[in-house]
């Protein structure tokens, strides 16, 4: 349904944020794109994969964050245009080539997008990506609507392409997972070429050398903060020379915009958007603190413009600026749930800081409503907690988990990895997981965990991860286990698929971005190579599976337990099996089980039949799996395969 | 629905993942678009797959974008595909003036099946609603879907209904023409089915 490739320039469409990007980069002609997938950016490379499918341009989901960024800034040194698309996270995976690539510079233009995601709505971090920038000294962009992420995500490439430098868009959920209206631009086809020859040399050096392009770094930066002076992505609106001014970029520009109008404060307050955040336009930004008595800071996360103006502040103090009261995440003002820097913002956030400084009032709602609402919310509304899927594989392959490491006795210490078996340390995964940190750092901490015996740790330690998050970061730790001799039991739920951020392949499942037939790299193989202990099981099998996981627990060494079964999102059945309970062998609420299927199983298919007191299958939700007919100790589920 | 007053109107479509939520909001997203409003939609992906709470924000107006999330208290229309979901979302953003769409079918909680907690009672969910809003409408949407040959088309069926109310100031053949694209390759006249017996059934439907 999504017209984000369509050559007519001047139609608005209606895009989302991640599409949108993906427009700018067609807009901009790019030749190469690469990423990893991870929420919120994972769309930005399924949209472009989309669009190569009919058009001549490399898409690639690259194994991890750091191969896709130096990928596409090898495509970047040959002169073509390259973008690379990743979530917060992601950043952090890539940093390491960032930090040298800055220094070394592109010849084509050159864009990261990083997807932050204040809140963690679907990560295990809310890290503020625009410090990389800073860090790296590398220019960057915020887009504050749908419309700017197109429009700015071209630009940056002209501008990384003058500049020489890799230029940042840093998106957020809201703006990457919302849908808005966007006036497309024309197309460009051009084909480029690639060139690298024999003198070209793309190095960031060492010594002086380093020192040298650090110092042209510094240049290329100061030329970005000429050109940020007269960008169209900052403005200012609002009374003229207002003594109240707020200063955001990104998402906090409409939320502050109509938190203005709900208070009425049109003619009072002034409101400088940025959308060039760093370098900061200083000359802009000095004009307009040079009107403000007090400024309030709007912006996703950390106090990052907050803390950058205040040192600029500082400095134009000697020319007649200020005093200025500041108010922002360190006075307190703005703050999510948890406190100033944490949980994302919205119209409210903006609201109640502006009614805190004293400049309105404001009841969102009739008196005594939201104490209502609250009121007859807790007496009706159950919390309603992520569990995992309808006949996910996943649930098997915990309760396996759960059942060996109980047979096995010795109190196992297991460590939980990224994915959608994140979900392991909470009741749906059986609470089994015991540790959840960034991708690999399952494998990657049970290296440790199982090389302590000296210090008088001596149990069991299973680490576990799927299929894409194996080949992304756990193939060093796997090594170093082998190598370092712990003694582990890797577990690899292979659903077939990067479940997780959308369905996405990877290197083990035989198709690239495009869905063209590539190499599968199968992870059984990797795992003999280095010398492990290898049996691949499907976690429906549930007895093979239990047996399996507790012969491996009792052997020394590297072991590695494959689970493999496809996830029933990505690879539907055409027919499922008709899973019912024959009521009359249920012995209902008597059972000695106390309701096992629904108490402990936990799959939204199980449900309680509460007018005659016995199990029921809800046939909406099942998806025919039968992993509880397993586990009924009265046998009264059955599964009824269809022809 | 008048939408000049306040020139916005904000629509929230509110469920639980794997309901269908995300393309019952595209579709009325995409059917205002081509009718001419500016829209914002804003969602919540995270915990889509796995059984957690969802929303939709679909902002409405002629004159300017609005950001992707509704602020307290100011939904003028709620969809909701679950009766808890419904209520949760009525407590944070509707009001005196909202109008309520409700499937009564509930998704039970995992705490829920666990014993954790519990399941109120559905009248008893929809009574709380009821004192929250406006008016508030219940349209068997799953029996409906089933009608039309699958449950999971629950979500096109309160499209219709949405449609059908006229909460909304998007046009029914805007909204239809919509639904046919979206589905073309996909259970079309099904689908289409759906959408329909939703429009109607709101037609005939009192509140409650």
């Amino acid at each position: 349904m999504s017209h984000f490739e369509i050559d007519e320039p001047g139609k608005r469409v209606l895009l989302m944020g991640n599409e949108a990007i993906a427009r700018g980069a067609l807009e901009a002609g790019v030749d190469f794109c690469s990423g990893y997938p991870g929420n919120p950016a994972s769309e930005i490379l399924e949209a472009l994969a989309r669009a190569a499918k009919k058009s001549d341009f490399h898409v690639e989901w690259s194994v991890n964050e750091i191969v896709a960024l130096e990928t596409a800034g090898a495509a970047a040194s040959t002169g073509l245009r390259a973008l690379t698309a990743m979530k917060n996270l992601g950043a952090d995976v890539c940093a390491d080539f960032l930090m040298t690539v800055n220094l070394s510079g592109t010849r084509g233009g050159f864009v990261l997008v990083t997807g932050d995601d204040p809140s963690a709505h679907s990560t295990t971090s809310e890290l503020d990506t625009r410090n990389y920038a800073r860090l790296a000294d590398v220019p960057l962009l915020e887009p504050a609507t749908t419309q700017e992420a197109k429009d700015m995500t071209k630009w940056a490439f002209d501008l990384s392409q003058e500049l020489g430098v890799i230029c940042m868009v840093r998106t957020v959920t809201r703006i990457s997972h919302s849908r808005g209206v966007v006036t497309l631009g024309p197309l460009d086809r051009d084909k480029r070429s690639a060139e690298f020859s024999s003198q070209d040399l793309w190095t960031s050096g060492s010594s002086t050398i380093e020192c040298m392009f650090h110092s042209i770094l510094h240049e290329k930066l100061k030329r970005a903060q000429e050109k940020f002076e007269e960008s169209k992505f900052n403005w200012y609106v609002g009374k003229e020379n207002a003594d109240f001014i707020i200063i955001t970029s990104g998402t906090g520009w409409l939320y502050s915009l109509e938190a203005v109008k709900l208070l009425g404060l049109e003619n009072e307050v002034g409101i400088l958007k940025l959308g060039t955040t760093w370098p900061l336009p200083e000359k802009l930004v000095a004009s307009h603190l040079k009107h403000a008595k007090e400024v309030l800071f709007v912006e996703e996360t950390d106090p990052f413009l907050e803390q950058n103006m205040k040192i600029l502040a500082a400095e134009l103090a000697s020319e007649g600026v200020g005093p200025i009261r500041f108010y922002g995440k360190k006075s307190n003002h703005v703050r999510g749930e948890f406190g100033a820097g944490t949980g994302e913002l919205n119209v409210d956030v903006v609201i109640r800081a502006l009614t805190e400084i004293g400049k309105a009032a404001y009841l969102s709602r009739e008196k005594g409503y939201s104490e209502k609402a609250e009121k007859l919310l807790g007496s009706y509304v159950p919390a309603r907690s992520m569990g995992f899927c309808a006949g996910c594989p996943h649930r098997a392959s915990f309760w396996a988990i759960k059942k060996a490491a109980k047979w096995d006795g010795r109190d196992a210490i297991v460590t939980g990895d990224i994915g959608c078996y994140s979900l392991g340390m909470l009741p749906t995964g059986f609470s089994v997981s015991k540790t959840l940190h960034c991708m690999g750092a399952g494998i990657g901490t049970a290296n440790g965990f199982g090389n302590l015996r000296e210090f008088g740790l001596d149990k069991p330690v299973i680490a576990i991860a799927g299929d894409s998050t194996f080949y992304h970061a756990c193939m060093p730790a796997l090594v170093n286990a082998r190598w370092n001799g712990s003694n582990i039991l890797f577990v690899v739920l292979d659903n077939n698929t990067t479940a997780m951020t959308g369905h996405q392949p990877h290197p083990g499942t035989g198709v690239n971005a495009l869905g063209d037939s590539s190499p599968r790299i199968l992870i059984e193989d990797i795992c003999e190579a280095i010398g492990a202990e290898v049996r691949i099981c499907d976690p429906f099998d549930l007895e093979k599976s239990v047996q399996n996981l507790y012969e491996l627990l009792q052997n020394e060494g590297v072991k590695v337990m494959i689970f493999r079964h496809e996830c029933p999102l990505a690879f539907p059945k055409e027919k499922k099996a008709r899973v019912y309970v024959d009521q009359d062998k249920c012995l209902g609420e008597e059972c000695g089980c106390v309701k096992f299927c629904t108490r402990v199983f936990g799959c939204p298919g199980n449900i309680w039949d509460y007018e005659k007191g016995k199990a029921k299958i809800d046939e909406v939700m099942c998806n025919g799996c039968g992993l509880c007919a397993k586990i009924c100790p009265a046998g009264a589920i059955i599964v009824e395969e269809v022809t | 629905m008048k939408l000049e007053k306040e020139g916005l109107l904000n629509t929230i479509i509110t469920g639980v993942g794997g309901q269908g939520n995300v393309v019952a909001s595209q579709i009325f997203a995409s059917a205002a678009v081509r009718d001419g409003f500016y829209v914002s939609v804003g969602e919540t992906y995270g915990a889509a797959q796995r059984g957690g709470a969802v929303m939709s924000h679909v902002r409405l107006s002629r004159e300017t974008q609005y950001g992707s999330l509704t602020p307290e208290g100011r939904a003028h229309v709620i969809v909701g595909f679950e009766p808890v979901e419904c209520l949760r979302t009525v407590g944070g953003f509707g009001n005196k003036k909202t109008r309520v769409i409700v499937n009564p079918r509930p998704v039970y909680p995992i705490d829920v099946l666990s014993g954790a907690s519990k399941y109120p009672a559905v009248e008893e969910v929809l009574k709380a609603i009821k004192e929250l809003v406006y008016s508030i409408h219940m349209v068997e949407a799953t029996e409906l879907a089933k009608k039309a040959g699958d449950p999971i088309m629950q979500n096109v069926v309160m499209v219709g209904c949405l449609a059908g109310s006229g909460f909304a100031p998007v046009k029914v053949e805007t909204l239809k023409e919509v639904v046919k694209e979206t589905f073309a390759k996909k259970r079309p006249e099904a689908n289409l089915k759906a959408f329909e017996l939703g429009v109607e059934q709101i037609r005939r439907k009192k509140p409650l």
